[in-house]
């Protein structure tokens, strides 16, 4: 009995001191010698097995085929996994309520008070922008908090340490403190290459961006009369800078729209639209007279803050996608 | 009626938060100051959230209120709800990410790049932002909409720390919670077709009348069973938990400590929401959702400290056991019954607090040992670091439920809802099974740390730890004991909570 | 069984997209291919909110003036405004994740040059041997 306690104490010890586990059948020395304790004495984990013991065998047959087995049945596993979810969805799809009826439970005094009453409450003649931005207006602030969220993530991974893992860079790094535009490293990795002498891209962009600039304005600001809005009206402005970049190069573009203008453009539009919304959620929620002003459908003035609130989303938008792909071509704004 | 300032409080905690976050690219990135700012506004937060609590209690008229977002009333408009649950783990939730902040305030430095440390501040108090709207909301597609900037906010700060394992391990996390969003998405827009509503309470009644009639029963729970997958996905319960010992293992302390405090708790405590305010305790028993979560939580608890004890890197088997907590909360939730789903409360609240706990110890230890994680290398460590030691201590006792700690509480009170149950035998023994598994890895850990080392002595960097290590440290085992010897009135508080869900 | 899936056949389209786009996830190792079916899964959303929104007949929700001046409010024309704003987030909340993912993916790429997460993995396994290989010595050395 005492003997059998040693030895867990042993192998207690051993474990302990970081010697891994014995095996079973290997017999405990009864006193180590003293002056070579546990800590120091197996240099190699394996050495206690010299031959190839079935367990090894295995490990070698697992190495050379595990992996393809792995797959297969992985492959196997997630196809019948998907065949379920399908027929089960597909089922459920059968029962659902028939497509375009409008007896469809959807189709109930919500919906009902969006349209009927949309256009004096909100102001707005496009019933979705007023939905969006008036009665469900917390939900697009959220939504506007992901494309924040997502933009500051992506300058995070692809922007400031792309410079700092450059080799040869000349320019002394940062001191770490504070953002440093001015000492930009060489450009990224993969530098976009840019052709001076594109004649046609550059004839093309001349002509045609201030007509998608025209275009995406057009958008954002009839966000509340017409289909359109910030978040499309964003895209076509982004297509705009993007096709600039690709027409002049990317350090024309720089020279007005950098890391810095995209940080505090997006900043502050999302500010006034954070302050702008709390200020009308206070005064709805605590009965208080809102001093905006509804406007009269259909006017371009109308609508209340949907007009601001889609001018800032808006901004974030184009500055936001223009930011992905210049990060993502060029690793660096 | 409740006074102004605890009415408005739910939403001004959700904003401070938003434009803190707004405001952080804004100032300048010296002196740490985002940090600084992030630990005032989040702690201005506790003191908001603390006054709601009061507030609700102490009147004794009305447990809980709803707050409109804007001019037009619920079904139309959007709509914050609060009652004393939603104050306490409001409190909780900004006390933990506060305290898991300033306790690895230098390992933060260490670990990030000066550059990435002003996002890092935005991440979290987005992230703080996310996990508090998700705590009041009553409407759901807000919640899906705050459940992606949660997502994107918590694979943002794993990556924070640089290095191909952190990215690697977090596309792994965004994968993973990708599907789930999918799953939360396809399941919105079918109880939506269903309902017409979006709004929590309508819900619930368009979906009391579909019961009733049997109407669309089908399609109704697979939309139960496709949300419940989906957030179960993303709170880890024990089949879709491969991703999380990768991101919490890999990601620098404070990441880790929220991550497994706080983020999951937010997709709990959404299903909870779901399970009792959309559906119903009794239609959750009628489509038998009640048991898969049941089996679910009881599968967690054991595999979960299985995979725990097979760990030797001391941050994975931290993050293991957290799998483990989670199938304890899926077991009340399991139980559908009021105090179950008080229980499993209490140990989100429980877990919120010992968990970045334990994560921001083990991080001051592996510091002690020279930035080594292996279990080995932390022999000794206490002496050296005698805080995070006292931290690891009283972490374990708690997850072993040693009375006296908080996890004995939680543990406790499980125990007590499970009478109720006819599956008590289960949940008991595997209660029992899980306790011994949790005592198996964790006791060794702290005999290692205990263990005088004194050849290794020399190689530790003697870092003595910084005084807002102290202090969060003195907090955390200060909330610790409370949680444990304090625990009724706070269960009864809960309880109360939950009837006003 | 049949039939009202023909009745429902956008729904139908929406579920069989989505799941080609987790088939797609699932299987494929390229990470760009697996963020290329999150796409397709989200797309499928879409349809399914908009086939969701749709009633027969109706116009778009945007107020209509009438010969009098007027707008046309009556719900009876217009079909379901709610459906288009649920899209619009989900377009946004796509957008957002498919570029952080792809960004993640850039940095994977940089570390070990391949875009196969099983290739990924490998070599991340390989080095973490080697260090833990180089660890050993050192406590060795300190030991010795």
């Amino acid at each position: 009995m005492n003997e059998e306690l040693r030895r867990i104490w042993q192998q207690f010890y051993d474990w302990v001191v970081g010697n891994g586990p014995r095996p079973e059948n290997e017999v405990v020395p009864e006193e180590p010698p003293p002056d070579l304790p546990f800590a120091q004495k197996p240099k190699d984990k394996y050495s206690r097995f010299h031959e190839a013991t079935l367990k090894e065998r295995y490990n070698q047959w697992l190495e050379i085929h595990g992996l393809h087995l792995f797959s297969v049945l992985y492959s196997g596993l997630s196809v019948l996994t998907c065949l379920v979810i399908v027929s089960l969805l597909l089922a459920t799809v059968a029962e659902l309520p028939p497509f375009g009826d409008e007896r469809n439970p959807a189709h109930n005094e919500v919906i009902r008070r969006y349209v009927e009453h949309g256009g004096h409450e909100t102001g707005a003649q496009n019933i979705v922008a007023g939905l969006i931005l008036d009665y469900r207006a917390f939900d697009t602030f959220g939504e506007s908090a992901v494309l924040f969220t997502a933009a500051v993530s992506v300058l995070m991974l692809l922007g400031a340490s792309r410079r700092n893992s450059l080799k040869d860079d000349p320019s002394p790094h940062s001191d770490g403190e504070g953002w440093d535009f001015l000492n930009r490293g060489p450009p990224a990795l993969r530098h976009h290459v840019f052709r001076q002498d594109d004649a046609i891209l550059r004839g093309v962009a001349t002509l045609s961006i201030p007509v998608i600039i025209m275009m995406g304005c057009v958008v954002v600001i009839n966000g509340h009369l017409s289909p359109g809005g910030g978040f499309s009206g964003g895209a076509i402005l982004s297509t705009a800078l993007i096709l600039a970049a690709n027409a002049y190069g990317f350090e024309r573009v720089h020279s007005f729209f950098n890391e810095r203008t995209f940080i505090v453009s997006s900043s502050t539009a999302l500010m006034i639209y954070a302050l702008s919304k709390g200020y009308s959620f206070f005064t709805g929620a605590n009965h208080i007279h809102s001093i905006i002003p509804k406007g009269t459908v259909g006017d371009i003035l109308s609508g209340g803050l949907i007009l601001p609130l889609n001018i800032c989303v808006g901004l974030i938008v184009a500055g936001t996608l223009y930011g992905f792909y210049a990060l993502f071509s060029e690793g660096d704004m | 009626m409740t006074d102004m300032l605890a009415y408005n409080i739910p939403f001004i905690s959700i904003f401070v938060m938003m434009i803190s976050a707004i405001i952080t690219p804004l100032i300048p990135n010296k002196n740490r100051l985002p940090e600084k700012l992030s630990c005032i506004a989040i702690g201005f937060v506790g003191i908001l959230s603390a006054y709601l609590l009061y507030s609700l209690t102490s009147g004794g008229q009305s447990l809980s209120f709803n707050f409109p977002m804007g001019h037009f009333p619920a079904p139309w408009g959007n709509e914050l709800r609060a009652g004393p649950l939603e104050a306490v783990l409001s409190l909780v939730f900004s006390v933990a990410m506060l305290l898991s902040l300033t306790g690895n305030f230098s390992s933060t430095a260490e670990d990030i790049a000066p550059r990435r440390r002003n996002i890092f501040c935005v991440l979290v108090n987005l992230l703080t932002a996310s996990l508090l709207a998700l705590t009041y909301t009553n409407d759901l597609f807000t919640a899906y909409v705050f459940i992606e900037i949660n997502t994107i906010a918590a694979c943002a700060i794993v990556a924070v720390k640089e290095g191909p394992e952190t990215a690697r391990a977090a596309l792994r996390y965004l994968v993973m919670s990708l599907v789930g969003s999918g799953l939360v998405m396809i399941a919105i827009c079918l109880l939506y077709d269903l309902t017409g509503h979006l709004l929590m309470q309508n819900m619930h009644g368009a979906i009391q009348v579909l019961v009733a009639t049997k109407s669309y029963m089908m399609p109704l729970t697979v939309s139960l069973a496709l949300i419940t997958a989906g957030l179960a996905i993303k709170s880890a319960l024990y089949p879709f938990a491969s991703w999380l010992p990768d991101a919490h293992g890999s990601s620098t302390n404070a990441s880790s400590a929220i991550l497994s405090g706080l983020v999951l708790k937010g997709h709990i405590f959404t299903i909870i929401k779901i399970f009792y305010r959309v559906f119903g305790l009794d239609v959750i028993h009628l489509l038998r959702m009640d048991t898969a979560i049941f089996i679910l939580g009881l599968a967690a608890m054991i595999m979960g400290s299985v995979h725990a004890l097979r760990q030797n890197n001391v941050k994975r088997m931290i993050a293991w056991s957290s799998v483990a907590q989670v199938g304890y909360i899926f077991l009340g939730v399991g139980l559908n019954t009021t105090a179950g789903i008080a229980a499993a409360c209490l140990h989100i609240i429980v877990h919120a607090c010992v968990k970045p706990m334990l994560f921001t110890a083990a991080g001051g230890l592996s510091n002690a040992a020279g930035h080594r994680k292996g279990l080995h290398a932390l022999m000794g460590t206490f002496y050296v670091n005698v805080w995070a030691g006292l931290g690891l201590i009283a972490g374990a006792c708690s997850m072993m439920g040693i009375p006296g700690f908080a996890g004995f509480a939680s543990k406790l009170s499980l125990t007590l809802a499970s009478f109720d149950n006819s599956a008590v035998v289960w949940a008991l023994s595997a209660l029992a099974a899980s306790s011994v598994l949790n005592a198996l890895y964790y006791v060794p850990a702290v005999i290692v740390v205990l263990t005088h080392n004194k050849d290794a002595h020399k190689n530790f960097t003697a870092h003595a730890p910084t005084l807002s290590y102290k202090v969060s440290m003195f907090v955390f085992l200060a909330l610790n004991f409370y949680l444990g010897l304090f625990c009724v009135p706070l269960l009864r508080l809960i309880t109360r909570g939950v009837n006003v869900l | 069984m049949l039939e009202k899936l023909l009745l429902n056949h956008y729904e139908a389209a929406a579920v069989i997209l989505s799941g080609i786009g987790l088939t797609n996830l699932l299987l494929q190792r390229n990470l760009i291919k697996k963020i290329i079916g999150l796409n397709i899964m989200d797309t499928a959303v879409y349809l399914f909110l908009a086939a969701k929104g749709y009633v027969e007949g109706r116009a778009a929700p945007i107020l209509i003036e009438n010969a009098s001046g007027g707008w046309v409010t009556s719900s009876a024309v217009y079909v379901n405004p709610v459906p288009a704003g649920l899209v619009l987030t989900g377009i946004v909340v796509s957008v957002s994740v498919t570029a952080f993912a792809l960004a993640l993916t850039l940095k994977l790429y940089e570390s070990y040059g391949t875009l196969n997460i099983d290739e990924a993995l490998l070599k991340m396994t390989q080095e973490q041997e080697e260090i833990e290989a180089r660890i050993d010595e050192a406590e060795e050395e300190v030991l010795s």
